[in-house]
């Protein structure tokens, strides 16, 4: 195997179930837009955008099998992310 | 050991540029946002104008496809070949029905008068122009992740039968693979930004 030995394989059943909660979701995304939450109704799809993109992550990208130097830089990366958006909407919210 | 290490630097640099990427895709979705806070009524009236069917069937598209790469790794990692290059090719050709589906999509639009600086457009309000035209940059610029995650997969899938990619070495397939699953999480976002915005 060219993988460090902590690698395992993932089964196929594994991958298919977490296909059918990604489908679920997608669905449940396409109702909650038919009901009007209001402002809410924004924040509950970047919600389930967020649950859906982290099961792709950690399932379909495997990330916990990377090194910690691909963990901690994602990690990073993100909170940058949420960093560079969170004082941005700070500074227009208040324009 | 020393091949070992030469895997973990390919993968890194692979996630590294990922990074580059997520920030390109998160910058943009931050104009999207910040328009959408000044021109609300004209983001929801624009995103009612974008048909659900195409926005829906190209998630579930990307979706079934991520898991098919995902599915190509464990037939490579299973030393099963076959089941591998059917994946490879079955996710190649839901990117290219991807594609079809927002040549459609596009080509309705054009139809109706709605591109860059068309005289209806230009002439009306300036939220639904912002919208518009941020659905075509972001779009485009995912169309073309499509374009090169397409190339990616065929090249994987000619090294898979060529016995290049094989249980022992198969990083250009997972780094491939890290690519189209990106561009999937892209998509997942931008549905229901533009598809499904109240």
């Amino acid at each position: 195997m060219q993988e460090n030995e902590n690698t395992h394989i993932v089964s196929y059943q594994k991958l298919t179930g977490i296909l059918a909660v990604l489908l679920v979701l997608t669905g449940i995304t396409v109702g909650a837009s038919t009901v009007d939450l209001g402002k809410l109704n924004v924040w509950t799809a970047l919600f389930i955008a967020s649950i859906k993109s982290s099961f792709v992550v950690l399932f379909f990208m495997r990330i916990k099998s990377e090194n910690q130097a691909v963990i901690i830089s994602f990690v990073v990366t993100i909170f940058c992310l949420a960093l560079l958006i969170g004082f941005i909407f700070f500074d227009i919210a208040f324009r | 050991m020393h091949k070992d290490q030469d895997i973990a630097g390919t993968k890194l640099g692979m996630w590294l540029f990922l990074y580059t990427e997520i920030m390109l895709f998160g910058g943009l979705f931050i104009l999207y946002a910040a328009y959408f806070s000044r021109y609300t009524d004209d983001f929801i009236t624009g995103g009612k104008e974008l048909q659900l069917a195409f926005g829906a069937v190209n998630t579930l598209l990307l979706l079934v496809s991520s898991f098919a790469v995902a599915a190509s790794i464990t037939a490579v990692e299973k030393k099963t070949l076959k089941p591998a290059v059917i994946f490879l090719v079955s996710a190649f050709v839901m990117g290219g029905i991807f594609l079809v589906n927002k040549y459609f999509e596009w080509g309705a639009k054009f139809h109706h008068g709605i591109y860059p600086n068309s005289p209806d457009m230009a002439s009306g309000p300036p939220g639904r122009n912002i919208f518009f035209g941020l659905y075509y940059v972001i779009t485009g610029l995912h169309g073309l992740h499509i374009i090169i995650g397409m190339v990616l997969l065929g090249i994987c899938t000619f090294m898979v039968i060529k016995k290049r990619i094989h249980a022992e070495d198969y990083v250009v397939l997972e780094n491939s693979g890290l690519y189209w699953h990106l561009v999937d999480i892209i998509w997942i976002f931008i549905f229901p930004l533009y598809y499904l915005v109240i």
